[in-house]
């Protein structure tokens, strides 16, 4: 009987100030980041999931955006994540603290800004 | 130190049949950095969710790629059907493991033409893309299309292949096995395609796991990380061990997708004899998503994620595919640096860059 492990779903809530520190301890782990994916959940704000992988197992972390917009960036502790920093930045127009490579909205070269959220 | 000098490098360039840009910071000949810049094309595809219904949006989610096309078919109706706890019948997970390998073996060998075309091998590039017409005649009589399938769905697959038509796909594969051990052998033992390719572009595993790298550049890298062994299709009933080579160079990338092409053969082969006879290939789906599901599918370039979030109506609230090319920027990026200006096109052809995909 092979072993479905994509069918595991281990999400876990994490803290907006608590991000930075979880991901170095699951670099550390050697877990590596997979994407960060953004919902707009409208009147309750943004809400972001980290995954990363060890062993073909992922674990999640959801972490809603605070209402200044503003998350500490994880590319210190893990570079390869200013990819999906940069593209959240100018889909959803949320402003990554301290991010390693930053574009400056200029990531992706779009007609609206940020359509994912408008209000912004 | 010599003076720095920024050269622009695409988006529009021979060897990229999309647009990408970097912006090469050189010293002499020398790379010092690059930077890339994507998004000249994108598409916005994700956001359709909030006007296609669950149902429908597959439509839109392999029309991500015009290469991985089934792939990402799959991995969408896997994800949703994951949502909604639904089972698909087994035969139709052979053959959705029958075409993904199909796929596989096309977009390998359009990627190895392209190399070919890269370093000036016209030939060599004409006879993989020659070899690559035997599977998308294939494609276009088991599923009508020769570019996008639509014949996944959620719920299992909307043709059956027929048993004479299957044994036909083996024939076929097997009766170019010998001129693919030819053609793409060149790219294995022909001392210029070495010349060009070994101890380029160096990828090391330490530097490949640090940077997430996924698929043929993470394998090259000696990185055993495959999706398939996650327990997609029926990968694991068939005895599925990835290809991983230790150099981490341009010829490491090239030698995995070259044994991948047999690999995927030999794949669809056990799946042909093994597959069940007859029977369902779909279940009915009736119902709203809710719920959330996390998924992954081993793109012939490497891991593709699919998120869905669904919100209790036909419409999912979130639909978020993140594709092999976007991983591997940072890799990419990181073998540039101290390269030779000559050898940037061939170091950027070695991650296979999908700009359709990540422009998604």
């Amino acid at each position: 009987m092979s072993e479905k492990k994509f069918m595991i779903q281990d999400f876990v809530a994490v803290e907006a100030e608590k991000i930075s520190d979880t991901v170095k301890d699951l670099i550390a782990d050697g877990y590596r980041v997979t994407q960060i994916c953004a919902t707009n959940k409208g009147e309750k704000g943004i809400e972001l999931l980290y995954s990363f992988d060890k062993d073909h197992v992922l674990k999640n972390l959801r972490v809603m955006v605070p209402e200044n917009g503003e998350i500490s960036s994880i590319s210190d502790v893990c570079w390869a994540a200013f990819i999906y920093e940069n593209e959240l930045h100018d889909l959803f127009g949320i402003d990554f603290r301290h991010l390693a490579l930053d574009y400056g909205g200029h990531f992706f070269r779009i007609s609206e800004k940020t359509p994912w959220n408008p209000q912004k | 130190m010599g003076k720095r000098t920024i050269i622009p490098f695409g988006p529009q360039h021979p060897v990229l049949p999309e647009p990408v840009h970097l912006d090469l910071v050189i010293e002499d000949e020398k790379v010092i950095e690059a930077i890339p810049s994507i998004g000249f094309i994108h598409r916005g595809l994700e956001k359709l969710v909030e006007k296609k219904e669950y149902t429908e949006m597959v439509y839109v989610i392999e029309r991500i790629c015009g290469i991985c096309s089934f792939g990402h078919g799959w991995g969408y109706c896997s994800t949703v059907e994951g949502m909604m706890g639904i089972e698909v019948p087994e035969r139709a997970d052979y053959l959705r493991t029958v075409w993904n390998e199909m796929g596989r073996i096309h977009s390998h060998l359009l990627w190895l033409g392209l190399l070919a075309d890269g370093f000036g091998f016209e030939s060599l590039f004409m006879h993989c893309w020659r070899l690559r017409e035997t599977v998308l005649d294939l494609f276009e009589e088991t599923t009508g299309g020769r570019v996008i399938f639509s014949v996944c769905k959620v719920g299992g697959i909307r043709k059956d292949i027929d048993p004479a038509t299957l044994k036909k796909i083996v024939e076929k594969l097997n009766g170019i096995k010998k001129e693919l051990r030819d053609v793409l052998g060149v790219f294995i033992d022909d001392s210029s395609v070495k010349s060009r390719l070994c101890g380029l572009g160096v990828l090391t595993k330490t530097d490949a796991e640090g940077l997430c790298a996924v698929g043929p550049v993470a394998r090259a890298s000696g990185i055993v990380q495959d999706m398939r062994l996650a327990g997609q299709g029926k990968y694991l009933d068939l005895g599925f061990e990835p290809i991983v080579e230790t150099d981490g160079d341009c010829y490491a990338r090239c030698k995995v997708r070259v044994r991948e092409v047999f690999q995927s053969i030999e794949l669809i082969e056990k799946a042909v004899e093994r597959m069940p006879e007859g029977g369902d290939i779909a279940v009915e789906v009736k119902g709203n998503v809710d719920g959330e599901f996390i998924n992954r599918m081993e793109q012939p370039r490497g891991e593709a994620v699919y998120y869905a979030k669904g919100q209790g109506t036909k419409f999912l609230e979130r639909m978020r595919v993140r594709t092999p090319t976007d991983a591997n920027i940072p890799a990419m990026v990181k073998i540039l640096q101290g390269c030779e200006i000559a050898d940037v096109p061939m170091i950027v052809l070695t991650i296979d860059p999908c700009i359709s995909c990540t422009e998604r």
